[in-house]
């Protein structure tokens, strides 16, 4: 039996979609911007001269990146306020997020700093820079250019992750082709239409970075 | 008047001594080579000078004040970063790989320490600084970044950056090692007329001929101590040391 699409279902429910998809760049901007302070933070935390931050950052990301996102995000909204911390859904997903993307931003952010020249970072010493003003002026514009092609693709990969958010209701753009999905049973239409909205807003994503870099001074 | 004073100064790396107590006077306006074989510490003792490195023993006296560390109850502490950073300002440091920053113009690499640093305002830092770039003949590139210049240009560049912020004493490890034999020229002429003008200078330098002509004092180091040194004519025209012979025969001065 051939399945005949119906593209009018989707059409009235094209706002839920859309709202849906606004909705999830607004998750991944939100964990984005705390795991990038997180990722730094850390980063920077490897280069202190005593070794116990650099082997708490490491039990941090090592711990993370070797736990899947879903278990992280049942994790936290359904264990959390079993300990007494309560978080509303989209707290609890971003908060989830953050700290997932925190770990990955780390590593980027690692080897960013790895590619400062060493003598560069002197010169900004010798000539009376202090540790936050080396940190600033001189260490992060260098990372910067060196991570910008590592954090495109870390940005787009967490954007994609907020469809995790579904399983616990958040009302993002992949629970919505799942409620159309359950409701109309227009099962093709419904996921057609998520793949074909997050494969295009990826692509525009990666199009604007790309432009970034382009227009990032380089030297 | 003396401006540097150093004492007994002692550095490990680990298990290796690499300065086995150094003891060295610098005067005002006086400019001073050290020569001595790869390996011996003259790095090293720059870099312990300009607080880039901590050293165990011994002292720095710059201008009659004690640098890098306090004694406090026979006890020596490193001083904190805010104060390190405040006393590094006072020597300047060009190194071999002229270490320029890359995202910063020449004139930007000039202006970041008197903006942050001396806290100087922009149109006064932008000032000061082309002043210095067109010193060092570089005015017509000071829009360049570092990628966009010569060797012999960027070295420039870093002796303006220096040189800008008033250092009361500039170190110099190399500075030519790095570049083509036909940009060397360009770059010690600099010096020349900044030792005329009576810019105090400890100078770590391969250039022999350089050595003897500009500096009013040469030192050789040899293992971690200053083996011999003296009035830099005399030096290489005398030189008492056995190993100090050899190294200059070596070098072919
Ligand atoms: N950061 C460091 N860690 C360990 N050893 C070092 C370091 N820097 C220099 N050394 C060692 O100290 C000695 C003196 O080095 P250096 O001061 O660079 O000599 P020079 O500048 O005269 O060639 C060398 O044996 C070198 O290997
Ligand atoms: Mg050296």
């Amino acid at each position: 039996m051939a399945y005949s699409f119906r593209f009018g279902v989707i059409e009235a429910n094209l706002d839920n979609f859309l709202q849906g998809l606004l909705l999830g760049l607004a998750l991944a901007f939100a964990a984005i911007l705390i795991g990038t302070l997180i990722g730094l933070l850390c980063a920077f935390a490897t280069t202190a001269k005593s070794r116990a931050p650099s082997r708490l950052v490491g039990i941090y990301v090592s711990a993370i990146r070797n736990t899947p996102l879903l278990v992280i995000v049942l994790f936290v909204y359904f264990a959390l306020p079993q300990l007494g911390i309560r978080l509303g859904k989209l707290e609890s997903f971003i908060f989830s997020l953050a700290i997932y993307s925190g770990a990955y931003l780390t590593e980027v952010f690692r080897a960013g700093l790895a590619g400062v020249p060493k003598g560069v970072v002197d010169a900004g010493r010798a000539i009376g820079l202090n540790g936050l003003q080396r940190a600033l002026y001189v260490i992060m514009p260098i990372m910067w250019r060196n991570c910008l092609p590592a954090l495109g693709t870390t940005f787009i990969s967490l954007f994609k992750d907020t469809s995790l958010a579904a399983v616990i209701a958040v009302p993002e753009l992949t629970y919505q082709a799942r409620k159309l999905n359950t409701e109309t049973f227009r099962v093709a239409e419904a996921w057609a239409t998520a793949s074909l909205l997050y494969l295009s807003t990826c692509l525009l994503i990666a199009a604007g970075l790309r432009q970034l870099e382009r227009r990032f001074p380089k030297f | 008047m003396t401006l540097l004073s150093i004492r007994g100064l002692t550095k490990r790396f680990g298990a290796a001594e690499v300065l086995k107590g150094v003891d060295l006077e610098v005067n005002k306006g006086e400019v001073v080579s050290i020569i001595g074989a790869s390996g011996s510490g003259k790095t090293t003792l720059l870099r312990c000078v300009n607080l880039l490195e901590d050293f165990d023993g011994g002292e720095i006296v710059l201008d009659d004040v004690a640098i890098g560390y306090v004694k406090r109850n026979g006890t020596r502490r490193r001083l904190g970063e805010r104060e390190l950073a405040r006393q590094r300002a006072m020597t300047g440091m060009v190194f071999q790989s002229f270490n320029l920053f890359p995202h910063l113009t020449a004139l930007g690499n000039v202006m970041l320490g008197l903006l942050k640093v001396r806290h100087m305002a922009k149109a006064e830092a932008k000032t000061l600084a082309m002043n210095w770039l067109s010193r060092v003949g570089l005015s017509d590139r000071a829009m360049h970044l570092p990628s966009q210049l010569s060797g012999g240009q960027q070295q420039r560049v870093a002796i303006a950056r220096a040189l800008a912020m008033d250092p009361k004493l500039v170190l110099l490890d190399e500075i030519t090692s790095a570049l083509d034999p036909e940009l060397v020229g360009e770059v010690l002429d600099t010096i020349k007329s900044l030792a005329k003008e009576g810019t105090t200078m400890l100078i770590v330098t391969h250039e022999m001929r350089f050595a003897r002509d500009v500096a009013h004092r040469t030192i050789f180091m040899d293992g971690g101590l200053i083996a011999e040194q003296g009035p830099s004519a005399k030096l290489f025209r005398n030189p008492g040391n056995a190993r100090l012979k050899e190294f200059l025969k070596r070098a072919n001065i």
